[in-house]
């Protein structure tokens, strides 16, 4: 059985704000039955954009209904658009952590939360507009790029645990993988920093000498570096290697990747005669 | 809080005149049973009786007797054991609905390039006799097939599809850890070859088990090391848990028949008396031939793990096939075979009895479990009291 906290356990054997709001104003469905769980959110909205009753009605396991009594609890008295920036996360927090495997269910609470402001304010939520890219539990490319963007998700493993997709017959994995790639590049379009020629040619004379030329020393060969242009590196064999069939080999595969990883990636090692 | 247990499909109590006879071998005979002097000597006579004991449940001779660790190690001793002897054969035979212990390795199996054939079961979990016929090959190394299912007690024509295999060549191996106690069990006059039990499903203790293998049935041993269990399961035995299965055994020969009336007439008064206080409610597989002891019955529109949370705070021990219990996303792999729909598959709930289980705990149960539904129903999305109404 799974480990809850007490505060998911009181929210599940007491939950808060059950049922339905009478004179909602803001709606909020999401999941379904052959999902497993299911929530509606049923808000009152007053004049001013303040919650003023919030209710839930769910099908789902005890932490599906804890997070949805908990996001009820949360959403009393406050604003929209102070309503609007509760994460999953803040469900998971506020319930004092939720295992990993039902993170889930508070993505679930989250979803209903932003289909009910929408519903409000007359628009169809951002998510369900992308296409589906689970069948098994219908979740689309929006939500899964959010849910790895929110929660700095990095595998699928842990984009299954948020929002189901890829637990069912698995085909999706891949196309998963490849959402997690792309947030991760937007996200990390690291630039790296431009090295000066001089900069360059200091760092591969640097890295020559600690990380290749020892290496190739024991084997009784030796490298000397003859000149760089832009990414161009002209080097020439000496010793051992100079005579080596092989050395052709090693230094594109041990020297270049070595340059590439600790100087420049775009480094290309060319071997110039004696 | 008195613990109510009602889950004997997951596991059993000790029985107490096991625990009794197992309790010299956790202190004074600790004796090896391989060793020359009579210390260890008279530990082995014990084994040899218990090995009795085993074989006199199910009419079979004390050498086709291999104690094991527990019921996935038997089942994966035989299968591996048909592989490995059965010259080129790869194709393997079993069905949608088995324990994990012979599905999971016929996955690995796949991988490696065997060939699978999974029967398929009806929405009562009753196994596709065409299908079965049709799956057996010339390059058909074994069938394995459970005889009783585990989460729905439903049983399976295991003598008859024997003799169908039997007829081909081909080795059956019978995964009977939830059958055998149950109900009767005779290979004296069966066409099985090899057949899986655990301990701890029959009131032994866990971390036993065994392998019947049919005299003359050509084998190969899974965990090979010293000439225990003659050559055919290296490691030093688990004395005292094996004179403890020995015991159960016994016990289960004689308790067989009580199972079949008095469990059984429990069983039937708990799920009669749950179908009708709780509405929409329906038994998996309740018109198939089914074991005395267990009943798995869906509530509509409630998810099992919340069940099964609430019905902990009484005490009461149940489990559940819904997605949220089995570790997965999905409910488990035996209600999907049956095709039981997703309003009821994920408010599964499974009871299953045994010869400890009394009358008041019945009554509890069914005092307790109608309102634990009516209160999740009271919250869930999908139910309409109106609609109820209508149905």
């Amino acid at each position: 059985m799974w480990e809850y906290t007490d505060t998911v356990k009181e929210h599940f054997l007491n939950p808060r704000n059950a049922g339905e709001v009478e004179d909602a104003n803001a709606v909020g469905e999401v999941g379904s039955m052959a999902c497993g769980d299911a929530l509606k959110l049923t808000l009152k909205v007053d004049d001013d954009g303040r919650i003023e009753d919030a209710k839930f009605q769910t099908f789902g396991c005890a932490s599906a209904i804890a997070s949805a009594s908990a996001l009820t609890e949360m959403l009393k008295g406050k604003s929209l658009k102070e309503a609007e920036k509760i994460t999953n996360q803040d469900i998971a927090d506020y319930l004092g952590g939720l295992p990993k495997e039902k993170m889930h269910c508070s993505v679930l609470g989250r979803q209903a939360l932003e289909s009910a402001i929408a519903s409000y304010k007359g628009e169809t939520p951002k998510e369900q507009e992308g296409e589906i890219v689970c069948e098994c539990f219908g979740v689309t490319d929006r939500e899964i790029e959010k849910a790895i963007r929110e929660n700095n998700l990095t595998s699928v493993e842990e984009v299954t645990n948020y929002t189901k997709a890829g637990g069912g017959c698995e085909s999706c994995h891949d196309a998963i993988r490849q959402l997690i790639a792309r947030v991760r590049d937007e996200e990390a379009p690291v630039q790296r920093p431009r090295l000066s020629n001089i900069q360059k040619i200091k760092m591969i004379e640097e890295t020559l000498e600690r990380e290749i030329r020892p290496s190739l020393q024991q084997d009784g060969g030796d490298i000397e570096l003859v000149d760089v242009i832009g990414n161009r590196v002209l080097v020439a064999s000496r010793g051992a290697c100079a005579v080596c069939k092989a050395s052709e080999l090693t230094l594109t595969h041990f020297v270049q990747t070595k340059l590439q990883e600790m100087v420049w990636p775009e480094l290309v090692v060319e071997e110039v005669p004696k | 809080m008195k613990t109510v247990y009602m889950d004997n499909n997951a596991t059993t109590r000790i029985a107490p005149e096991v625990l009794e006879v197992m309790l010299p071998f956790l202190t004074d005979l600790y004796g090896n049973p391989s060793s020359a002097y009579s210390f260890g000597g008279r530990v082995a006579r014990n084994i040899r009786e218990s090995r009795e004991q085993a074989a006199d449940l199910l009419g079979a001779s004390p050498e086709e007797i291999i104690f094991t660790s527990c019921g996935s190690e038997s089942d994966n001793t035989a299968i591996m054991s048909a592989l490995n002897t059965g010259k080129d054969k790869r194709h393997v035979v079993s069905t949608r609905v088995e324990h994990p212990a012979v599905k999971v390795l016929c996955n690995e199996l796949t991988k490696q390039g065997c060939r699978v054939t999974e029967i398929p079961v009806d929405r009562e979990g009753r196994l596709d006799m065409d299908r079965y016929k049709e799956s057996l090959t010339p390059d058909t190394a074994i069938v394995s097939m459970m005889w009783a299912n585990n989460e729905t007690g439903v049983i399976f024509p295991v003598e008859e599809a024997a003799q169908l295999a039997k007829n081909r060549g081909i080795l059956f191996h019978t995964d009977a850890v939830q059958a055998v106690g149950k109900i009767p069990v005779d290979l004296d006059n069966s066409a099985i070859d090899m057949l899986s039990i655990s301990g701890h499903k029959l009131h032994a203790p866990k971390g036993v088990g065994m392998l019947y293998v049919r005299k003359g049935t050509k084998f190969s041993p899974f965990l090979i090391g010293g000439h225990q269990e003659r050559g055919r399961r290296g490691g030093t035995e688990n004395t005292a848990s094996i004179i403890g299965l020995g015991k159960a055994c016994e016990l289960a020969a004689r308790r067989t028949e009580e199972e079949n009336t008095r469990v059984k007439a429990l069983r039937d008064r708990l799920e009669g008396e749950l179908l009708n206080r709780i509405p929409n409610s329906r038994v998996n597989g309740g018109h198939a031939l089914r074991l005395p002891n267990t009943t798995n019955i869906s509530f509509e529109f409630v998810e099992g793990e919340a069940i099964l949370l609430l019905m902990d705070e009484f005490g009461i021990c149940a489990s559940s096939g819904s997605a949220c219990t089995s570790g997965s996303l999905q409910p488990s792999h035996v209600l999907r075979a049956m095709g039981v729909p997703f309003t009821m598959a994920h408010g599964s709930v499974r009871l299953s009895l045994s010869v400890y289980t009394t009358d008041e705990e019945v009554d509890f149960v069914i005092d307790k479990l109608p309102p634990i539904i009516a209160k999740l129903r009271g919250f869930s999305p999908f139910w309409k009291p109106q609609a109820q109404a209508c149905a």
